[in-house]
């Protein structure tokens, strides 16, 4: 597993031929694995995939995301959470089963442009995504600043089991909630270390290829408390 | 075709084209990717005196609704060219040309674009001819192509695009716009350099069987060169400073 070859494509890219299944962002025409998009792409023992540098969020069930609500019906609200489809968060999951139409106002819990903490409860591209909040620390988000970031770079934010996010809520004092879609929430008490923690997403965003990241985001969280 | 009064020599004796280029030998073709800031996706080409720019949106929804498939998604390609593209100021409104292009740029990148992966939505590619010279379709899909790339929507392939063309005679890469407007045929060309298919091939003119293989072979030759230079614009752009 550790002997992993990476290259970087672009779509069009025959990454390799022979024997390996085809994952991720890739196509199979013969026996050539091509890319279908621009990244990096990484053969291992069980297959090929690539890992996209661009494009927009794909939701994947139980993906904990952030979206910022659109608009609403009577019985649901539609999210903005940077896919090509909205994700549909139904009224009865924030209301809970008494939930009525015709007594319970829908702009009394979420109104257009608020934020909330959510999770895809089922997707499968005929239908638009459905999303729930009915879980533990799921929800409105009542306070903080959203940061938009490109989802592909979401694992770099996180870090190696969450370091890269440890050192920066531990720099800054801030508090992250961290989208799959690349949706960020900071939150703090301080504006100094609110800035701060914003500078430092936006860095990884612009620079989630550069080797050694965490210790630049060290050093630059250090030197600015100076 | 009937005999044109012209003073334009296009080929010389020594097989030097009005340009000062050899009968092989393409326009020089500069081209940028991820230029506009709000498209999800854009690019910028200069090829000869072309200068395009393409803009990419999506997948996303599709308005007006009744236009959604709903077992793949759609694709839209608005070509357009500037008042000021041309010498003279050329009417901004849709001209039956554009609509034509439009189409022909439409069915040329449909095969490249993976589409069954998005149903119920659109892509849209808007394209500008900011400045106009021979063979722009050919310019405008290859920046359409980068900038489609760019906006990461899946492909199966990159589309390039050249055309090739009789010219005294002889069949020549890369037909300028006096070569166009003087010489005997025009045929662009798009292809999938990895898959090797043709997405596009039009022809104004008349050629025989063997001039028609050869004019073909010399297109995708232009192609193959052109997505060398997709290929940079790209790499550029994402793996620029990158150790490799």
């Amino acid at each position: 597993m550790d002997d992993i070859k990476r290259k970087y494509v672009i779509p069009g890219d025959v990454i390799t031929t022979g024997p390996y299944r085809a994952e991720e962002n890739v196509n199979l025409v013969g026996d050539k694995i091509i890319a279908t998009t621009v990244g990096i792409s990484e053969i291992y023992d069980s297959g090929v995939r690539v890992i996209p540098l661009t494009g927009m969020y794909v939701p994947r069930i139980d993906d904990f995301i952030i979206g910022i609500v659109k608009s609403h019906t009577s019985l649901s609200w539609e999210l903005d959470m940077r896919s090509c489809y909205p994700g549909i968060l139904p009224a009865q999951d924030v209301f809970g089963r008494d939930f009525n139409p015709k007594v319970d106002e829908l702009t009394s819990r979420l109104k257009k442009g608020d934020l909330v903490a959510a999770r895809i409860a089922n997707f499968d591209r005929s239908r638009d995504p459905l999303i729930t909040i009915g879980d533990r620390d799921l929800g409105k988000i009542e306070e903080g600043e959203l940061v938009k970031i490109s989802p592909s770079k979401v694992p770099r934010l996180i870090g190696k089991r969450g370091s890269m996010i440890q050192t920066i809520e531990n720099a800054t004092k801030a508090l992250i909630t961290i989208g799959q879609n690349g949706y960020i929430v900071v939150s703090c008490e301080e504006p100094e270390g609110l800035l701060k923690a914003l500078d430092a997403i936006r860095m990884i965003d612009e620079q989630a290829h550069v080797p050694n990241l965490t210790e630049k985001i060290q050093e630059m969280l250090g030197s600015n408390s100076e | 075709m009937g005999v044109k009064k012209t003073d334009i020599v296009l080929l010389d004796d020594k097989g030097i084209r009005c340009d000062g280029r050899k009968i092989d030998e393409p326009r020089n073709i500069m081209i940028k990717a991820g230029v506009l800031k709000n498209a999800n996706g854009s690019a910028y080409i200069e090829f000869g005196e072309n200068k395009i720019l393409a803009g990419v949106f999506g997948p996303r929804d599709v308005h007006p609704k009744h236009l959604a498939n709903t077992d793949r998604g759609i694709l839209r390609c608005r070509y357009h060219m500037e008042p000021f593209s041309v010498s003279e100021r050329k009417n901004p409104a849709p001209s039956r040309r554009e609509i034509e292009i439009s189409k022909v740029i439409k069915e040329a990148l449909e095969p490249a674009v993976m589409l069954e992966n998005f149903p119920r939505t659109v892509v849209d590619v808007y394209i500008e001819v900011l400045q106009a010279d021979g063979g722009s379709r050919c310019a405008a899909l290859d920046a359409a192509a980068v900038a489609l790339a760019d906006a990461g929507i899946p492909m199966r392939d990159m589309v390039s695009a050249c055309a090739a063309g009789k010219v005294a005679d002889t069949i020549v890469l890369d037909i300028n716009n006096e070569e166009d407007q003087e010489g005997q045929a025009d045929m662009p060309v798009a292809y999938m350099p990895n898959l090797e298919k043709v997405t596009l091939l039009q022809l104004d003119g008349v050629l025989t069987p063997a001039e028609y293989k050869k004019c073909i072979e010399t297109a995708i030759n232009g192609c193959k060169i052109v997505y060398e230079i997709q290929k940079k614009a790209l790499k550029d752009k994402f793996f620029g400073d990158m150790p490799q």
